[in-house]
């Protein structure tokens, strides 16, 4: 329905004299249509005139308009003034810089506050990493446009012992990401982002539920009751008393402690902005080095249990002997090099029993990023670049254990 | 000028912040990061000298939320304002001694001039903004900025027009006694 009303080429458009250079060219019409008609051959009246400076400044009319304006401006004082007031203004416009804020300055922001102010009502050491996280990601979120929103995510994890994935979108993680952060919420006796016809069960449940339940595939609208859920659950905890940390949370198959629930929700929110920005291929940095390390001790802490269920699924090779729960039995020391890493003694015959370094079988050691992507289910034990001495079975379940703590 | 925050929202953030609440702070800046960090930019030019007036603003504000006056104003526009007062102040003293008196005036008038045009584009209603970035950005002239949008060639005109004219006042010189516009009275918003 556009199209320029004369004849004359824009090609032959001339900008007006003296006009700020910024002032783009208007670029040839691409379009072929009727052109409507705004200007008809009679002279424009005035109140049409003043209705184009704003195009007029812009250099986004046509080359007849323009003359028709200019001839105007000689002849009406407050229409030139105006002029030129909108082509002062057209020199302000200024592209935004996309400029993206050092995700590290959040931290440093908000200790350089704190060490100003200590908080009355501060955020639980614990929450800390997932609040950072969340804030990380939607940073990146931030300058997405509609098309970024629906680029395509492949989710990978591991599933007795092989690899899944699944295929969604960038709107679909953020989704999936609001849905079992759900979980927490509801812990914490806040509103369920499901609603009450929420299905039981875990992650899984949950999210393959909010995928077909949405009936059309998310969009850029979910990020705000993402961002909305995220910045509560950090709200509430900072209110809840002390006890609160250790408030189960249901994950269905398992629980974990309240805190360690929102180190489990920080690091699989690193995790899926990971995927999110390799979609759409910006980069993205690892968590800092004391968040990640509190990742990583997590998964530590989770492996003697993980172990022990693929034992029960033989999955893993049987214990060697029984344990009595507290006593020191068979390790594996887990070295993880670089920020975050430290050292684990990782208990093999039971979750119960107390690792000790005289009963170290095996030793392994790898990178925190290399570690956290295997935990996430990124890459496969097999894969896994891994320094490793001693019981080597001990060390496959080892891995394997590792990996199996990913999931959707 | 658009409040795509409620007014209520402002005022619970100031009770909040002044109760102390950390995670107050951590969504206050999460809010205005970006619009502080790149006025700053805009007055000053450079990426460290941004970072450092984040930290001095949300500090500030973190010490000081009594400050705010909902009255005056949204607490955006006064986070704007504080911004941009210490950003310029910074400026002088950086370029202090570097040319004449007049030329650092002229700087410091281009560098308010921009960061209030800064301010003003990202709050104007998002109709004004989605025109003026079509015919100015994407080059394309008013006919075609309204099929883009889906309005009428009177629209066009008259949504670029009122943009332009919105933006213009940023280019308005404060008397001593008056406010600059958008941001609310003079001297309100000023950190020292």
């Amino acid at each position: 329905m556009t199209g320029p009303t004369d004849d004359t080429p824009d090609d032959a458009y001339e900008p007006p004299a003296g006009g700020p250079a910024l002032i783009p060219g208007p670029r040839a019409a691409g379009d072929d249509l009727d052109p409507p008609g705004v200007l008809p051959s009679a002279p424009p009246s005035h109140a049409v005139l003043k209705s184009l400076l704003g195009a007029w400044a812009l250099a986004a009319c046509s080359a007849e308009e323009t003359q028709a304006v200019e001839d105007h401006l000689t002849e009406c004082a407050p229409c030139a003034e105006e002029a030129l007031r909108l082509r002062d203004a057209v020199g302000l416009l200024h592209p935004e810089e996309s400029l993206d804020l050092k995700p590290l300055l959040r931290s440093r922001v908000l200790e350089d506050c704190l060490g100003k102010r200590p908080a009355r009502i501060p955020v639980p050491v614990w929450a800390n990493p997932y609040d950072t996280e969340t804030a990380r990601l939607d940073a990146l979120l931030r300058d997405f446009g509609e098309s970024e929103w629906d680029t395509p995510v492949r989710l990978k994890w591991f599933e007795e012992d092989r690899r899944r994935s699944h295929r969604t979108t960038v709107a679909g993680v953020i989704g999936h990401l609001l849905t079992v952060d759900g979980l927490v919420a509801t812990a914490l006796g806040l509103d369920d982002p499901l609603g009450p016809q929420a299905p039981s069960g875990g992650p899984t449940g949950r999210t393959e539920h909010y995928w077909k339940s949405a009936g059309s595939p998310a969009t850029r609208k979910v990020r705000e009751p993402w961002r909305e859920q995220g910045h509560t659950l950090v709200r509430t905890v900072s209110f809840a008393g002390r006890g609160v940390a250790e408030l189960d949370v249901d994950y269905g198959a398992f629980a974990l402690p309240l805190g360690d629930a929102f180190l489990e929700r920080a690091f699989e929110c690193w995790v899926h902005a990971w995927d999110i920005a390799e979609a759409v291929d910006y980069p993205y940095e690892p968590p800092s080095g004391p968040h990640m390390h509190r990742m990583i001790d997590l998964a530590a802490r989770l492996l003697p249990g993980a172990l022990a269920g693929r034992r029960r699924s033989g999955l893993a090779a049987p214990a060697r002997g029984l344990v009595a729960a507290g006593a020191p039995g068979r390790t594996l020391h887990l070295e993880i090099e670089g920020a975050g890493g430290g050292g684990w003694d990782i208990a093999l015959d039971s979750p119960a029993a107390k690792p000790s370094r005289e009963h170290t079988v095996a030793e392994v050691a790898l990178d925190g990023l290399e570690f956290c992507q295997l935990a996430a289910g990124h890459i496969s034990p097999e894969e896994a670049a891994v320094g490793q001495t001693g019981d080597r079975e001990a060390i496959r379940d080892v891995l394997f254990a590792a990996a199996s703590l990913s999931r959707l | 000028m658009a409040k795509d925050v409620p007014p209520r929202w402002d005022r619970r953030m100031q009770q909040r912040l002044a109760r102390g609440e950390a995670a107050a702070l951590g969504e206050l800046y999460d809010r205005f990061a970006s619009l502080v960090h790149s006025l700053a930019h805009r007055v000053l030019g450079d990426e460290k000298a941004a970072d450092r007036i984040t930290r001095e603003v949300f500090g500030y504000i973190w010490e000081n939320p009594d400050a705010y006056d909902p009255k005056q104003g949204s607490m955006r526009s006064w986070v704007a304002r504080i911004t941009q007062g210490q950003a310029v102040a910074r400026l002088r003293q950086a370029e202090l001694g570097r040319g004449s008196r007049e030329e650092l005036e002229q700087k410091v008038r281009s560098a308010n001039a921009a960061a209030r045009a800064d301010y003003i584009v990202t709050s104007m209603p998002a109709p004004l903004r989605a025109a003026l970035e079509l015919a100015y950005f994407k080059r394309r002239d008013y006919r075609q900025a309204a099929a883009d949008l889906q309005i009428s060639e009177d629209e066009a005109r008259r949504r670029l027009r009122l943009g332009l004219q919105l933006l213009s006042t940023a280019n308005v010189l404060p008397r001593e006694d008056t406010a600059p516009p958008g941001y609310g009275p003079r001297g309100y918003g000023t950190t020292r």
